[in-house]
């Protein structure tokens, strides 16, 4: 395949998986918006009024970069990993095997895909926020960077678990049992100055913790660790996470027999 | 000139043990309509599936108008066409999407696929339910949309596994004029059927696989010809009351009157007629019994069978 023949490829994964998502908007685009406004009422507003600053910002600006940024973390994650297992489950993955896709043009189909809703629901949970608080951007390419880079890191992973699982649980078991603790212990709620020393080192090992931290400062000039750790960690990760996918996909993985 | 498809040695041992191919050779040449026959589990599925990428070869060579799977796979891909056994398509697309998306993978830019899709979809009758939503087809339409989606990039070689299973018999008809079509404009068709009946209309060359193993690869003529003995039903004008005899025949009359008639091979039917006639019986119409490659199959894969197995009890 030549590169125009590639990138309509490409692009055909993609726009088949935006119109996905947005032809169920009800269970892809509408809970997040319910959700993070709670959590913005709850947290930021009837709780977070009585914390006081934190990291030198009033509660609710301080977990709205957090809130923002676990939204695009599990929606990502969660695109690729129901389409793609759906996929396999109704067998139309056939319909890719059988074509002259390359498998990093599957793969990178799939993260775009992923990455649309994730960032979409990203930008619905800002325009969200501001009706709680006022978003003064410290860095915007360091919010812009971290954002895509973290969006993509999760999309892969979310590919890795839709090749592994055989059965709708172990689509579910990553999000719930990994995803979600990581992500409320990665700094989304509150600075890890509050922890004791040891809680603070094991919160270092917490992937999650980075991103939050980086895209935080990207917006509010603030972070537990230094951004430019935290990029380097991602792009570590997806640089990881991709080659351990496409080795699976050469493999055939959960896809051939 | 090149072979559509060329199967050297291919074994698959699948993950439990199973040996599902034990060394198959096969070649099919560009324009041919050919058909891959065998019982359930005999290895059709998995050798179609190894050439279409579903199942992954254990060992041997598997090369599709010159192009070796392990070497030039995407452009082996490229001729590819292929209906699989299953529906295998997302049941909440619209049909018209289902088949301009697969044209996107191989390339096609969405213009040109919808040009293609509308050819297709048009000539299979599915265009009025271009935007019906894949769920809502009924069996016979989805096996249309799998051969529409197959051919929308225009294949050189289609690979269809069990096309008709479940259609009516008038639908199966029409699709079998439309595969000849196809065939006649260029195509290479290989198929998989439990029809025999489908194969002996359709195709030229035929190979029988039993327990792994390429049994028979020959032209259906060459196969016919081998039958020693075929039945032959006679309606005749007045409804017989008893069976009549006939010299150096064997006949009798079945449930309904019709007359029963087995030609051994180097009889002529003229004598049949001719004694008939002499007995006063007026013939008005003549057909054979059964499926004469059925009857060939049967006996070709009960004759390879293990001890103690027969195909009438199925396999697992």
């Amino acid at each position: 395949m030549n590169a125009q023949a590639l990138f309509t490829a490409y692009s055909t994964i993609v726009l088949r998986e935006i119109r996905r998502f947005t032809r169920i908007w009800p269970q892809t685009l509408l809970p997040p918006a319910v959700t993070m406004t709670l959590y913005f009422i709850i947290f930021g507003n009837l709780i977070g009024s009585r914390i006081g600053e934190m990291g030198g910002f009033d509660y609710m600006s301080f977990i709205v970069p957090g809130l923002i940024m676990m939204a695009v973390i599990t929606n990502s994650y969660a695109n690729v990993v129901s389409s793609f297992f759906s996929m396999k489950f109704q067998r139309s993955v056939e319909e890719l095997l059988v074509s002259p896709v390359p498998n990093w043009v599957i793969l990178a189909g799939y993260v775009t895909g992923g990455m649309a809703r994730g960032l979409g629901i990203g930008v619905i949970v800002t325009v969200l926020s501001l009706a709680f608080t006022q978003l003064k951007i410290h860095n915007l390419p360091m919010v812009v960077v971290t954002v895509f880079l973290t969006s993509a890191l999760f999309a892969v992973g979310g590919f890795i678990n839709a090749l592994l699982a055989t059965k709708f649980d172990d689509v579910s078991i990553v999000p719930t049992f990994v995803l979600t603790p990581l992500t409320y212990l990665g700094g989304v709620f509150y600075s890890i100055d509050l922890l004791p020393d040891f809680w603070q080192g094991v919160s270092m090992a917490n992937p999650i913790l980075y991103m939050v931290n980086g895209f935080r400062f990207g917006i509010l000039g603030v972070s537990d660790v230094n951004p430019f750790v935290s990029l380097g960690m991602i792009l570590v990760f997806i640089f990881v996470l991709s080659f351990i996918a496409l080795k699976l996909l050469a493999r055939g993985k959960g896809i051939r027999h | 000139m090149t072979n559509a498809l060329e199967i050297e040695g291919l074994t698959k041992t699948y993950g439990s043990g199973f040996e599902a191919l034990k060394g198959i050779d096969l070649k099919v040449t560009q324009g041919d309509f050919f058909a891959l026959l065998g019982p359930n589990g005999a290895g059709k599925s998995t050798t179609l599936g190894i050439v279409c990428s579903l199942v992954t070869k254990s060992a041997g060579k598997v090369s599709v108008f010159g192009y070796d799977i392990d070497t030039h796979l995407s452009a082996a891909k490229m001729h590819l066409g292929v209906v699989p056994q299953e529906f295998n398509f997302n049941q909440f697309e619209k049909v018209f999407d289902i088949v301009t998306i697969q044209a996107g993978y191989y390339g096609i830019p969405l213009k040109k696929a919808a040009v293609s899709a509308e050819k297709y979809l048009k000539k299979l009758g599915l265009w009025d339910k271009r935007n019906t939503p894949a769920r809502m087809l009924s069996g016979g339409m989805k096996r249309r949309l799998m051969i529409a989606r197959a051919l929308v990039h225009e294949p050189k070689l289609l690979i269809l596994d069990e096309p008709t299973a479940g259609v009516d018999i008038e639908l199966r008809r029409s699709m079998w004029s439309f595969l000849e079509e196809m065939n006649r404009q260029g195509t290479t068709i290989i198929l998989t059927t439990h029809y025999l009946e489908e194969a002996e209309a359709l195709c030229r060359n035929i190979a029988i696989i039993d327990h792994g193993r390429i049994v028979r690869n020959t032209s259906k003529r060459e196969l016919l010809q081998q039958l020693s003995l075929e039945t032959f039903l006679l309606d005749t004008e007045v409804s017989l009351d008893k069976t009549p005899e006939l010299e150096g025949f064997t006949c009798r009359l079945d449930d309904e009157g019709v007359l029963e008639v087995d030609v051994h091979k180097g009889q002529a039917l003229n004598d049949v007629f001719m004694q008939l006639g002499q007995q006063g019986i007026k013939v008005i119409s003549m057909r054979t019994k059964a499926n004469r490659l059925e009857e060939l199959f049967i006996r070709m894969v009960e004759s390879n069978a293990p001890e103690g197995e027969s195909i009438t009890e199925g396999r697992a």
